[in-house]
């Protein structure tokens, strides 16, 4: 059952077979783009501030399809039938979990190499960043998905989010960032230990808040 | 249908209450449903039957009481559980994957509740008594031996509503067990039948 729930929600969030579930890709890509247009074409400055621009680009690529990743399927009935077929909550957050970071996480990881490039982001930096993006994505990931779930039964949802995802995220854009800004490879372990962190509470915490939401 | 018959099978109800926000809906409602047995519930818009099949569901925690059963238990609602942007066919096939392991069957059920030249049309299309039917589908395909059905027969025509009576005694037949909320009737002999309403609470208990 967890193999086929699992082919069902990549086909959901994929780039190109999902309802366009790319533009979380296009839209990292195209922050990327305007930046230098909007800060001037100077070399210096945009190697210097690149790096966090790219961070919070992912972070909001993250965040993009959340109001598809929880809601629609309550309002489906679709987690009520797998709950009858004896599925916990916790199973199914963990598989759409990995299914959302793995529709935006790669592509990410893609789009990063264009990205650098119109930053002017080169050699160790990039490797930093890149590696920092692949520690990082997947507590992005559980951060949109425990958000998503969180509000999906809330009309105000969608400004909530917003607001929620504040100090959720401040942890890794400090670390992933701040590793770049500072040359500085350790911290990726941290934004891995973060990351690994959220990645195990985001299906506990995602559950309770699905199993909450039907009691509405 | 196809599962041997189990004669153990049994849904139960024990002293069941519950809420909505911060209205009781019902209490002190008790009911027993072994093998074979369907049962209707009536009862007007609001007084509580979506809330009693969720919790029986074990879908919604009750304020108060125990439901107790034994066997799989599936619940056809006005949500379908089918992807709105699949074909028909993808969608049931989907849960067909989880629950069926004959493909040979599904094209049965398909055909027995009249979608088969549907398969092809997004979900989102259907009609709301093509949408029920597929429901209905999905129900068969799993064939689990309890059925909770809310509202069956709103939206469908009537050879559908006869093709739903005709279900429900042919699952009960096999030592099923039915319970369905709806206001229409429903032609299966020997269901019992209780209205909701019976249990609402009095005023005073209200205040309480």
């Amino acid at each position: 059952m967890i193999l086929a729930l699992l082919r069902r929600d990549l086909a959901q969030f994929f780039p190109f077979t999902g309802s366009g579930a790319a533009l979380p890709t296009v839209f990292f890509v195209a922050v990327a783009m305007l930046f230098p247009f909007a800060v001037g074409p100077d070399v210096n400055l945009l190697a210097k501030t690149g790096g966090g621009v790219v961070w919070i680009a992912a972070l909001l690529a993250a965040i993009l399809p959340l109001e598809k990743l929880v809601a629609r399927d309550i309002a489906l009935g679709f987690f009520d039938q797998l709950k009858l077929r004896g599925a916990t909550e916790e199973a199914m957050m963990a598989v759409r979990l990995l299914a959302h970071w793995l529709s935006f996480g790669p592509p990410l990881l893609l789009a990063t190499f264009p990205a650098a490039a119109l930053l002017k982001i080169e050699g160790e930096s990039f490797s930093i960043l890149l590696l920092g993006l692949l520690a990082g994505t997947p507590g992005l990931a559980a951060i949109g998905l425990m958000i998503a779930a969180l509000t999906a039964s809330l009309r105000a949802g969608a400004a909530l989010s917003g607001l929620l995802l504040i100090p959720l995220a401040l942890p890794i854009l400090i670390f992933g960032a701040g590793a770049l800004a500072r040359q500085d490879p350790v911290s990726l372990g941290f934004v891995g230990a973060i990351s690994l962190g959220l990645v195990a509470i985001a299906p506990f915490a995602a559950g309770a808040a699905i199993r909450a939401a039907r009691e509405n | 249908m196809q599962a041997p018959p189990n004669p153990g099978l049994f849904l139960a109800a024990d002293n069941l209450a519950c809420r909505r926000g911060d209205r009781l809906l019902f209490r002190k409602l008790s009911f027993r449903l072994e093998a074979g047995a369907a049962c209707h519930v009536t009862g007007a818009n609001g007084a509580g039957k979506t809330t009693l099949l969720r919790a029986l569901a074990g879908l919604r925690t009750p304020y108060a009481g125990t439901v107790e059963r034994k066997g799989a238990l599936d619940l056809v609602d006005e949500r379908t559980g089918l992807d709105p942007d699949l074909p028909l066919g993808k969608a049931l096939a989907f849960w067909a994957k989880i629950d069926l392991d004959s493909p040979m069957m599904f094209e049965a059920y398909c055909e027995r509740l009249g979608l088969n030249n549907l398969l092809e049309v997004p979900v989102r299309y259907l009609s709301t008594g093509q949408k029920k039917r597929a429901a209905l589908a999905r129900m068969m395909i799993w064939g689990a031996d309890i059925w909770l059905l809310d509202e069956p027969l709103s939206g469908l025509d009537t050879a559908s509503q006869a093709l739903v009576s005709e279900l429900v005694r042919e699952h009960c037949s096999y030592y099923g067990i039915a319970l369905i909320a709806s206001h229409q009737p429903l032609d299966v002999p020997g269901m019992t039948s209780f209205a909701i309403e019976d249990y609402a609470p009095t005023e005073t208990e209200e205040e309480a």
